[in-house]
């Protein structure tokens, strides 16, 4: 831990040297459809390979089902569903990411599938720039802050929206 | 420096909770005259526990009412006055307000002290007449006239060492009353041999005064371990004193033994044991730690299990031979053997005997038929019956109703019970014991059963069943569980609104319990509450759905046949039924409801499984059965939310993850309404939860 904590320490130095310390966050990122996407390191509890998931009945289309993750059920959300673009064939590249959120609810372990994993990034909180107001996408809400590293650009998530999916699924399975 | 009480709180309130309920057991065992030292002493310990607590605490409305109480206490305890019913009536109520007001501050809000002032006035009342009764009419040892009492006191040698000044003490006892002294020098060594912090002197007092011996030895109470003390009641003249005391003394024990409570008086023949015996009776009872017996064992499989671990660790290293192998196979036995116990241990942990549930019974019983005025003796069987304690904490509400109802509809009057030839003393009798692995309650009494007749016609006319139907006697008894059905003539405070049984049944299905009743005209009736011993393990039955693997609790499974569709109609709405002897039973097409593709769609082609919920048959058409299992609940709603349809999921053999479903939460789902499937048509509002 204390060995990747040093790498993506000198990483950052390359990418930004002028971060202040103390507002530094460290960033899990990871691809889908060509983009990458971060969420915030502390909130990931372990990456795992993509296995059988038993189907929820009747839940919405981005809730593929459930694993058994050492003896407790956990949810798995494939983000790609879920941010409306297209779904792909689940492959042995497909990873699933296990991150705690806290959410009103309470404290949910969640799984959320994704193309690949990509990199860890220490970013400062002034180097994450805010959402240009153009976008009418309701995916809008999910997006923390746009952050560029080197060449790319980062979008980073805001967990807690994108997991909450309580009230609004109970909408969408009333209306539906 | 400043310590932030508020974190003890919680232990504070659990204590005496845990003092109340000991109180409360206690209270029951007492009747008047027959008075144990070891109860009362008991009660007292946990009044006085409370008072000290929330004193300590500032919940001073507690510790003030709690005062009064333990002033009366003390007062039984020291023989000072008799045990009378109003009084153990009296503390029963005063056990019932502390709760209230612990429970009100517990929820941090400001006690109702109504109650508490009431009551307080009537202990007042007590304390303040009948001690006035007592000097009068001198049947307790308050000393009324004066009486010279011998006093040898005989310090040991190190008295000065242990910081007490003998001094201090011949003052206070001469505050008592007019004080003789002389002192015996025997000890006095030769001058040159005195060690100047060493007490080598004796004394020898005569006191006359009002108070009693108790008194007196309270004086000397600090010292007697270090002296040798004697009081002794003389005849009243100081004259015969030196040469009397032995025949002068009245039968009174020498009070050399340490004890942490005053010497109860003489006129009280039960011999009271020192109050510093730990309070083992009731304490152990009513504490829901875990024993460390239970501890113990699960400590010892978990170390035969890393030994099991090791062996196979060391048995993997290098090439696998045929020896190794068999090895292999043996200590993968051994493993899963190891498993098996450490998991029933850890299930052990959470089992807790069902007198806490039983407990509270006595009581209810006791004001229940004193408010009906009927004599019932409540006999209690199998008490040590272990189960879950999440069971316990559900059962206890449908138990309590089944009781009421017990002493109030089944029970006659005495004079009823004389007539008919009965003892007119009602038995209720509580039974569980384990039947296979389930936990079988029994609520018996010997009472005039259930009116098969009057629950016939007040059916008919709740519109419940026709007119015309034949019905057994047992069909008829299971009428009772119907929501919206009461025979009580008169609707009491205690039962007879309608909505007792068909909860109570609701509760123990939600448990995955069933109940039934039996009962014959004249000698009584018994309803059997069967329970699964842990809400953790479920019977369940795997079924497919396509690829798909669900649970289905065994216990709700009727039978499962093949379809003959010759025996399938559709009815309105689009909904099958299926003709299965004389009833009609709704088909539910699993995978249509819980929205699955791949399962077989045809009827004739898969199988149905009759379930039954609530009363409510449907016949779920899944593809096929597979086995038989207990499986391990686990929550689907702690990461995820409320599923409809289904309970819960658990965890496969092979890792994986499957659902169990939930029956009623199904035909909610399915939209299905009762009428039509059933014979009996009922009243769906009931039924929903209020």
């Amino acid at each position: 831990m204390e060995q990747t904590q040093q790498q993506s320490q000198q990483q950052n130095e390359l990418h930004s040297p002028s971060v202040n310390q103390e507002d530094i966050q460290q960033f899990l990122t990871f691809i889908m459809d060509e983009e990458e996407y971060g969420v915030d390191i502390l909130t990931v509890q372990e990456i795992r390979g993509w296995e059988e998931i038993t189907a929820i009945p009747n839940a919405p289309v981005f809730v593929k089902g459930a694993i058994n993750l050492r003896g407790t059920i956990v949810p798995i959300i494939d983000l790609r569903l879920r941010f409306g673009l297209s779904s792909v064939k689940y492959g042995p590249l497909t990873v699933i990411i296990v991150v705690k959120v806290e959410l009103k609810v309470g404290t949910k372990i969640m799984g959320l599938v994704v193309d690949a994993v990509s990199d860890v990034y220490s970013i400062g909180q002034q180097q994450a720039k805010d959402v240009p107001d153009i976008s009418k996408s309701d995916n809008a809400e999910f997006v923390h802050g746009l952050v560029n590293v080197g060449e790319k650009m980062v979008v980073l998530l805001h967990l807690e929206r994108v997991l909450n999916l309580l009230q609004e699924t109970d909408h969408d399975l009333l209306a539906g | 420096m400043s310590i932030d009480l508020s974190q003890f709180f919680e232990v504070f309130f659990e204590e005496s909770f845990e003092g109340l309920d000991a109180m409360e057991a206690e209270l029951l065992n007492l009747e008047p005259g027959d008075l144990d030292s070891e109860t009362i002493n008991t009660i007292f310990r946990a009044a006085h526990s409370i008072k000290g607590g929330s004193g300590t605490f500032g919940f001073n409305s507690v510790a003030d009412f709690t005062h009064v109480l333990e002033t009366l206490l003390d007062q039984i305890r020291n023989g000072e006055r008799n045990l009378e019913t109003v009084h153990v009536n009296l503390l029963l109520k005063s056990v019932d307000c502390l709760r209230e007001m612990l429970g009100a501050l517990q929820s941090e809000q400001e006690p109702d002290l109504t109650d508490s002032n009431v009551l307080k006035a009537e202990f007042e009342a007590i304390l303040n007449i009948e001690h006035d009764d007592s000097q009068a009419s001198g049947t307790n040892v308050n000393a009324k006239s004066l009486d010279t009492y011998q006093v040898d006191f005989k310090p040991l040698h190190h008295l000065f060492k242990t910081g007490n000044e003998p001094l201090y003490l011949f003052s206070e006892l001469a505050d008592l009353g007019e004080c003789s002294v002389s002192s015996d020098l025997t000890d006095l060594p030769d001058i040159h041999d005195i060690q100047p912090d060493e007490c080598y002197l004796a004394w020898t007092f005569f006191v006359e005064t009002h108070e009693d011996d108790k008194k007196i030895k309270e004086i000397f109470e600090w010292v007697e371990d270090d002296a040798k003390i004697d009081v002794t009641l003389c005849g009243g003249l100081f004259e015969e004193d030196e040469s009397t005391p032995e025949e002068a003394s009245i039968p009174e024990p020498e009070v050399i033994a340490k004890e942490s409570s005053p010497d109860p008086g003489p006129a009280k023949e039960a011999s009271i044991e020192p109050a510093k015996k730990p309070a083992k009776t009731s304490g152990e009872s009513t504490s829901i730690r875990v024993g460390i017996d239970k501890v113990d064992s699960l400590i010892n499989m978990v170390g035969e299990l890393v030994i099991t671990q090791a062996m196979l660790t060391q048995l993997g290293e290098g090439d696998m031979t045929e020896n190794k192998q068999m090895a292999l196979k043996e200590g993968l036995a051994q493993l899963a053997h190891n498993t098996r116990d450490l998991q029933e241990s850890v299930m052990r942990i959470r089992m807790m005997p069902i007198s806490f549930v039983f407990s509270r019974f006595p009581r209810l019983v006791r004001d229940i038929s004193q408010k009906l005025n009927k004599e019932v003796e409540l006999k209690l069987i199998g008490e040590t019956t272990e189960l879950d304690k999440t069971v316990m904490e559900k059962i206890s509400d449908p138990m309590v109703h089944l009781v009421r109802n017990s002493l109030d509809h089944g029970l006659e009057t005495p004079e009823h019970r004389i007539e008919a030839g009965k003892d007119p003393i009602g038995k209720v009798t509580l039974n569980a014991f384990h039947q296979g692995g389930n936990i079988v309650i029994e609520i018996m009494d010997d009472g005039n059963g259930l009116n098969t007749d009057k629950i016939k016609s007040k059916a008919i006319e709740k519109g419940l069943i026709t007119d015309n139907e034949s019905m057994t006697d047992d069909e008829i008894n299971e009428l009772i569980f119907m929501p919206g059905f009461s025979t009580a003539d008169a609707v009491s405070d205690l039962s007879g609104r309608g909505v007792g049984m068909d909860v109570v049944k609701r509760n123990i299905h939600a448990l995955n319990g069933s109940i039934d009743v039996t009962s014959e005209r004249g000698t009584g009736s018994t309803f059997t509450i069967r329970l699964p011993l842990t809400l953790a393990i479920l019977d369940g039955q795997l079924v497919t759905l396509g690829k798909h693997t669900y649970i289905v609790p065994l216990i709700s499974i009727v039978e499962s046949l093949q379809v003959d569709l010759k025996q399938v109609n559709c009815v309105g709405g689009g909904v099958d039924v299926l003709r299965l002897r004389d009833e009609y039973i709704p088909i539910l097409r699993l995978f249509q409801i819980f929205n699955h593709t791949g399962a077989i769609e045809e009827l004739d082609k898969g199988l149905l499984v009759i379930v039954e919920s609530d009363n409510q048959k449907v016949g779920l058409l899944v593809d096929d059965l597979l086995a038989q299992q207990q499986v391990v609940i686990k929550s689907l709603e702690a990461n995820y939310q409320k599923v409809d349809g289904v309970s819960g999921a658990t965890i496969l053999g092979d890792g994986r993850v499957s659902l169990i479903v939930d029956i009623s939460g199904l035909i909610k789902l399915a939209g299905l309404k009762k009428a039509g499937s059933q014979k009996l048509a009922i009243d769906n509002s009931m039924l929903e939860p209020g």
